[in-house]
């Protein structure tokens, strides 16, 4: 009974711990993108509130937190409502299970890589729920497109996150980083298949995060703003913190099962610099992508991921199994 | 049904994949919204997200500008129509003044031509620049690649309104084209600030390109998308980069040559495939052509006056004949025509009526023929490539 209510306790205390980090990080993720994207622009991007506009997260909050709410006429309140707070949800509910050094882990899961793919496939629904419930052509559209880039790059997400699993034998975030500090990193190890299999997730991870080049759900260009057309205030900022969020942790994911995690070339500096490091310059490196490419129409998009990327990731799948089974040993 | 079209509800492409017994869904395309260049409105019938039939209305911007030319004097009417096509200021003015000095019978000085040839140029950059930008936002998002194309693309055409406000003092509405002439000299210098600036833009349009027409995702956004063909080019009355796009090889600079163009020859740059990409590649190389034109004329530019003198001094006197006039000029758009009838005696101080020729327009009536068939997304790729002004379309 003790030791329930003390994990009872423990679980709600790493709860806000979680979702305080996550969305300060988030927030300055934020601020950060927009900095580099001025940058690429001959740009300042925010500059007054603040020293170079730090405090711009806080102002657009309370920005969003004033804004009338409007329900649109003819739109599924229950779900037009519910569809933001599952978003958020699900985005942040992934970050618990990120070690981020051997010490630092809110919830070491021993299936902690099924439970971020699990969760970022279930985002799909909210999703849905939006797009459906804003009773609008334009969200509708882009609630359509988002369900088929979600199911079809969930595909490759988990096929090639399967390499690493096959590779350490283990679907724990911890035991996937460990297995890499003893017998290297699995980019680089076996030679091969680890590059194209981290380049694969990398791309898979854009698609789910509904970045540029495959940012078709939201294509505002195109559809306006797509499932979040409808959507004011708090809500609309819900799904922006989620997109985010979802990036982080997913850069953070790529960092645990291809970069080694915490391991660095050397150790007396904690693991934890060694993987916020690897993070950052893996979510840079999205936005680096994002604003320098051009968008791909949603047919194109299909036929990269059915064509290329699915049958790719499960060679890479059978190749990590054999090689396991008479290599490794 | 991957026949000829015949009519806009007609599809030449991929329409006989389309389920008969689908359930089509309506969808109006704009007025507000971010991709339609303007108060522009499209009714897309969608199976899915395929357009089964498109139906363009416009109209929403309209107002009056050819009524107003016929309350106003001749001279009055020049700074009117900067705000036809508001891409390119200059090119409505020089339209206008044209038909205005062809049918008083005013001579231009040859300083005045060449100046009008090294504006207009300047403008056909400004102006394509603009369009790239706008078409990579199209394409790419204004959260993404899209706007740093933008955002490039309108840092080099701030260099062109900074040229223009050192002549004219205006950034947008220059009024310096009066009839007979212009009404300012460049400034002492300025022809080394256009040579310096031209010299800077050619790497830079190199740079937008490695992002748009050299980028392989721009590619298969825009190869075989919004097919126009040589006919139906033709039928339509298009004009400009669209119609040189589709393999007619027309410019009105040498066709017909106005200003200087018969002393500082064009060559017009023709894409024989009619796709949005063709489109595309036509008016970066006329952004290239230009550069070109500026710079020779620039070296060819003659000394004297520049503008015959009578109207600017008396312009509520001066009375035209009765007639009629046509006057036409190649503007980044197309050709840009305006039609005068002159009333003579008491009503000769102004144009009995007035009709502006827009390309846009024209260009906006291929849409019902070339969407059908095409994505959502492809809709704002063709209606980018047309690059139609609202201003001008519906005056």
């Amino acid at each position: 009974m003790d030791l329930i209510q003390h994990g009872f306790l423990r679980g709600i205390a790493y709860g806000l711990l979680i979702i305080t980090v996550v969305m300060t990080a988030t927030a300055w993720g934020m601020w950060l993108e927009r900095k580099i994207a001025a940058q690429m622009q001959n740009r300042m991007g925010p500059m007054f509130v603040g020293f170079h506009g730090l405090l711009q997260p806080v102002a657009d909050m309370l920005k969003l937190l004033q804004k009338e709410d409007i329900l649109p006429a003819g739109a599924d309140d229950w779900l037009f409502n519910l569809a933001p707070i599952l978003t958020a949800l699900f985005a942040i509910a992934t970050a618990a299970v990120v070690p981020w050094s051997a010490q630092i882990v809110a919830s070491d899961l021993d299936v902690g890589l099924l439970w971020v793919l699990a969760l970022g496939g279930i985002m799909v629904v909210p999703v849905w729920m939006a797009g459906w419930a804003s009773n609008n052509k334009f969200a509708l559209i882009g609630g359509m497109r988002a369900v088929a880039q979600s199911v079809s790059y969930g595909v490759p997400l988990v096929l090639t996150s399967m390499v690493a699993v096959v590779f350490t034998g283990t679907m724990s975030l911890s035991g996937i980083v460990q297995f890499q500090m003893a017998h290297g990193w699995l980019i680089y190890w076996p030679p091969g298949p680890g590059i194209i299999a981290f380049l694969l997730f990398y791309m898979a991870l854009l698609a789910e995060s509904n970045r540029i080049p495959f940012d078709i759900p939201e294509a505002e260009s195109e559809l306006v703003a797509g499932i979040s057309t409808e959507y004011t205030g708090m809500k609309f900022g819900m799904f922006y913190v989620a997109e985010y969020v979802h990036t982080m942790v997913g850069s953070a994911i790529a960092a645990l099962i291809f970069l080694g995690g915490w391991d660095g070339p050397f150790h007396w500096l904690p693991g934890l610099h060694w993987m916020v490091a690897k993070t950052v310059i893996l979510f840079v490196s999205v936005y680096w992508v994002r604003w320098t490419l051009l968008r791909f129409r949603s047919d194109q998009l299909m036929r990269l991921c059915w064509l290329y990327l699915v049958p790719m990731s499960l060679a890479l799948l059978v190749f990590a199994a054999v090689w396991v089974t008479y290599f490794a040993a | 049904m991957a026949t000829a079209a015949n009519s806009p509800t007609e599809s030449r492409y991929r329409l006989d994949q389309v389920d008969a017994d689908a359930d089509l869904m309506v969808l109006n395309f704009g007025p507000q919204h971010p991709s339609t260049h303007g108060v522009f409105r499209i009714k897309l019938i969608l199976d899915g997200e395929i357009v089964i039939r498109a139906i363009p209305y416009a109209g929403y911007l309209h107002r009056g500008v050819e009524k107003l030319l016929e309350k106003l004097t001749y001279a009055q009417g020049v700074p009117i129509v900067d705000k036809n096509d508001y891409v390119s200021p200059m090119s409505n003015e020089q339209a206008l003044v044209m038909a205005f000095e062809k049918l008083l019978k005013v001579e231009v000085p040859r300083r005045a031509r060449y100046l009008r040839l090294i504006f207009s140029e300047l403008q056909r950059i400004a102006s394509h620049l603009l369009w790239l930008g706008t078409f990579a936002l199209d394409m790419g998002g204004a959260l993404g690649g899209g706007s740093t194309v933008f955002m490039y693309c309108f840092r080099d055409r701030e260099g062109i309104l900074d040229l223009f406000e050192a002549v004219t003092g205006g950034r947008f509405h220059y009024n310096t084209h009066t009839i007979g002439g212009n009404r300012h000299d460049i400034p002492l210098g300025w022809d080394k600030r256009v040579l310096a600036y031209l010299d800077m833009l050619e790497p830079r349009i190199a740079e937008c390109e490695s992002m748009t027409t050299n980028n392989s995702i721009f590619v298969a956004r825009t190869q075989g998308i919004g097919l126009i063909d040589k006919d139906l080019a033709q039928g339509l009355g298009l004009s400009g980069p669209l119609l040189r796009a589709s393999g007619v090889d027309h410019d009105l600079r040498r066709d017909a040559p106005y200003h200087a163009y018969d002393e500082v020859p064009v060559r017009v740059m023709v894409e024989q495939a009619g796709d949005c990409q063709a489109r595309a590649l036509v008016r970066v190389r006329e952004m290239r052509e230009s550069i070109r034109l500026v710079r020779e004329a620039l070296a060819g530019l003659p000394e004297g006056g520049i503008n015959s003198g009578k109207i600017i001094k008396m312009p509520q006197q001066f009375k035209a004949q009765s007639g009629q006039v046509y006057a036409a000029i190649e503007t980044p758009r197309g050709e840009l025509g305006t039609f005068v009838i002159a009333g003579g005696g008491d009503k000769g101080t102004a144009p009995y009526r007035l009709k502006i020729r827009a390309p846009s327009l024209h260009a906006l009536s291929a849409l019902p023929w070339i969407l059908p068939g095409h994505t959502i997304s492809d809709v704002v790729v063709v209606l980018g490539s047309l690059d139609p002004i609202m201003g001008e379309v519906d005056r």
